[in-house]
């Protein structure tokens, strides 16, 4: 290819290197990346600033740290990391454990087309947008919803689901595990079509009952994507999910539904304290970048998984 | 297959079926239960009568929706924003996504730029800085920014690049002996090729501009350019920054709106999205495998 240039030197254009060719290729994505991701990252100098939009990022001035510890001192702030942590760590454990024993029990259906249609149908909920997926669920858990209904059916009082600061946490963390399990349990799927039906088969001759061949081949063939997935999950350990706690929550709640992101938006955009938000959100993305570069640096090394 | 069937065996299948099905009815009942609820009458929807099936049906609340400008405009809004994104993202991913896939040997940036993707897809400056550099570009309530604002979308160019790069390479040198330039080999010999890893992506990023709100949200200043999914959002019950309720007074807020009429807007909403989710079912499992894990 590199002789290229050499073959036809007829036209000026193809005499230019395909390397000059390959660089205006990615330029208009590299500007795009630049002007709204690289540009931004110049904004974390806010977090050292008390800044005033007039002055800008370079003329507003400059407080150290104090943002910090000014945010330290505010109670807020701890239960605010714990409230993403419980959310977050809850959330990654789930995700994992419930789409594993849904790919299992799936994997023991024998009829390929009910597999196929429940399949079809539990990837749905992943691809509906939380603003839709909160309104519906906020009205199945209504204080006047069905869910409501068949509670008090069984002779209980009704219970405020949603605005309940003990039960929204189990909530939000429910909530994201049915939307998700079905889009979840594809990777699970994919290693489980790569286990050979005769290892079944032979165990079935030799006396395994069901729980045995699940234990034994089964759970085998999934524990590297389960090792691999839990090592990778490390890096979300303070994303407990902007969109869906912001659609879900209400003041009622905030003493256990406020996240890290949530708190970000509303003082900075709702109450424009740009440089505190700021401050907020550079110790999030500070954590988040950490954990997960090692993540992934521990998934190269043990499951040898690599992003390209 | 050797059937090894036991009491046990036969009781674990019936058992394992139903919880499958119960499974599959809790993903499609909220469906069901919305247009329910938007084809039933209002006072039993909010005595919350209506549970499996419509009740007192009438289609009030979608005449309703048909003459309400506000909702067909953030209906067109969120069209254009999809076809508009999802073109443009398409044609920058795919001429990034192509040089990289090259090894350093044929392209020696190949590893910097990578690097510099990879960074940008796992630290960002944060929702402010981001949102006061929209600001400072004077994008607010363009379509533009309904469409840059969420920058490179690097895990769909990893996707591509990965998949350009185990495209047999002979296919290239041919065309490239035969003298089509990078571009014309880009164009019409590795797009053509990649139609499979194409339409995910293009599902997945097309998707991806339909349910985005949050920057409907803080980048639109006047709700007459608000998205649909922002405009949805704007509709469900808004407290007062500030204000704390009661819960009574919260209930009695949720009481006073229209139900019937929401969940008419929320269906139609998502009515796109179910006409193509056979296409997404199709591709979006490649996607998945072919990435190992969705980030």
């Amino acid at each position: 290819m590199e002789n290229n240039g050499q073959t036809a030197p007829k036209k000026i254009r193809k005499s230019l290197p395909v390397s000059f060719h390959y660089t205006l290729m990615t330029i208009p994505g590299f500007l795009w990346m630049i002007a709204f991701s690289i540009v931004p990252m110049v904004g974390i100098l806010m977090a050292f600033q008390n800044y005033m939009p007039k002055k800008g990022w370079f003329g507003s001035e400059w407080v150290g740290l104090s943002n910090f510890t000014y945010l330290m001192s505010l109670g807020d702030v701890w239960n605010i990391v714990r409230n993403t942590l419980v959310i977050a760590i809850g959330k990654l454990v789930l995700n994992i454990v419930i789409p594993l024993v849904f790919a299992i029990l799936l994997n023991e259906v024998k009829n390929v087309a009910f597999k196929k249609s429940v399949q079809t149908i539990v990837y749905l909920p992943h691809f509906i947008s939380w603003v839709i997926l909160a309104n519906i669920v906020g009205n199945i858990f209504g204080f006047f919803g069905i869910f409501n209904s068949v509670y008090t059916a069984f002779g209980n009082e009704p219970k405020m689901w949603l605005t309940d600061p003990n039960l929204f946490q189990g909530f939000v963390i429910g909530t994201d595990v049915w939307k998700e399990f079905g889009y979840n349990a594809v990777v699970f799927l994919a290693a489980l079509t790569g286990i050979s039906p005769s290892l079944y088969e032979a165990a079935a001759i030799d006396g395994a009952s069901r729980w045995q061949s699940i234990r034994n081949i089964t759970l085998p063939a999934l524990i590297p994507t389960v090792v691999l997935l839990t090592t990778l999950a490390m890096g979300n350990v303070l994303n407990a999910g902007f969109d869906q706690v912001f659609n879900m929550y209400s003041p009622m709640v905030y003493s256990t539904g406020d996240i890290i992101d949530t708190y970000v938006y509303r003082i900075g955009i709702t109450n424009m304290q740009f440089s505190l938000a700021t401050a907020v959100g550079l110790f999030k993305s500070v954590v988040s970048f950490t954990l997960i570069t090692v993540s992934y640096v521990l998934a190269y090394k043990f499951a040898d998984y690599t992003i390209f | 297959m050797v059937e090894n069937k036991t009491f046990l065996s036969r009781l674990f299948d019936v058992i394992n079926v139903l919880i499958l099905l119960l499974l599959a009815v809790s993903c499609l009942y909220p469906l069901w239960y919305t247009f329910c609820v938007s084809v039933s009458d209002k006072i039993a929807v909010s005595s919350g009568q209506v549970t499996m099936f419509p009740i007192g049906f009438n289609i009030n609340s979608y005449k309703l929706v048909m003459g309400d400008a506000k909702f067909w405009n953030s209906f067109w809004i969120s069209v254009q924003r999809v076809v508009f994104g999802t073109v443009f993202t398409m044609v920058v991913i795919i001429m990034m996504a192509y040089p990289l896939s090259k090894n350093k040997r044929e392209y020696k940036p190949r590893n910097f730029m990578m690097w510099a993707l990879i960074f940008c897809m796992l630290f960002n400056g944060g929702t402010i800085p981001w949102f006061i550099t929209v600001k400072t570009y004077g994008l607010m309530n363009t379509m533009a920014a309904l469409v840059l604002a969420g920058s490179v979308p690097v895990f769909n160019v990893i996707l591509l690049m990965n998949f350009f790069r185990n495209l047999p390479s002979d296919l290239e040198e041919a065309a490239s002996i035969d003298g089509a330039g990078p571009w014309r080999i880009l164009w019409q010999i590795v797009v053509p090729c990649s139609v499979p890893v194409i339409a995910t992506v293009v599902l997945f990023t097309s998707v991806g501009f339909w349910n985005e709100f949050f920057q409907g949200l803080v980048l639109m200043n006047s709700d007459d350019m608000y998205p649909l999914q922002t405009y949805i959002k704007q509709i469900v019950v808004q407290i007062p920054v500030g204000v704390t309720l009661t819960a009574e007074q919260y209930q009695q807020l949720n009481q006073n709106s229209n139900k019937a009429l929401e969940a008419a807007k929320v269906f139609i909403a998502m009515i796109p999205m179910l006409i193509v989710y056979p296409f997404l079912q199709k591709y979006f499992v490649n996607g998945i495998t072919l990435g190992a894990v969705k980030e």
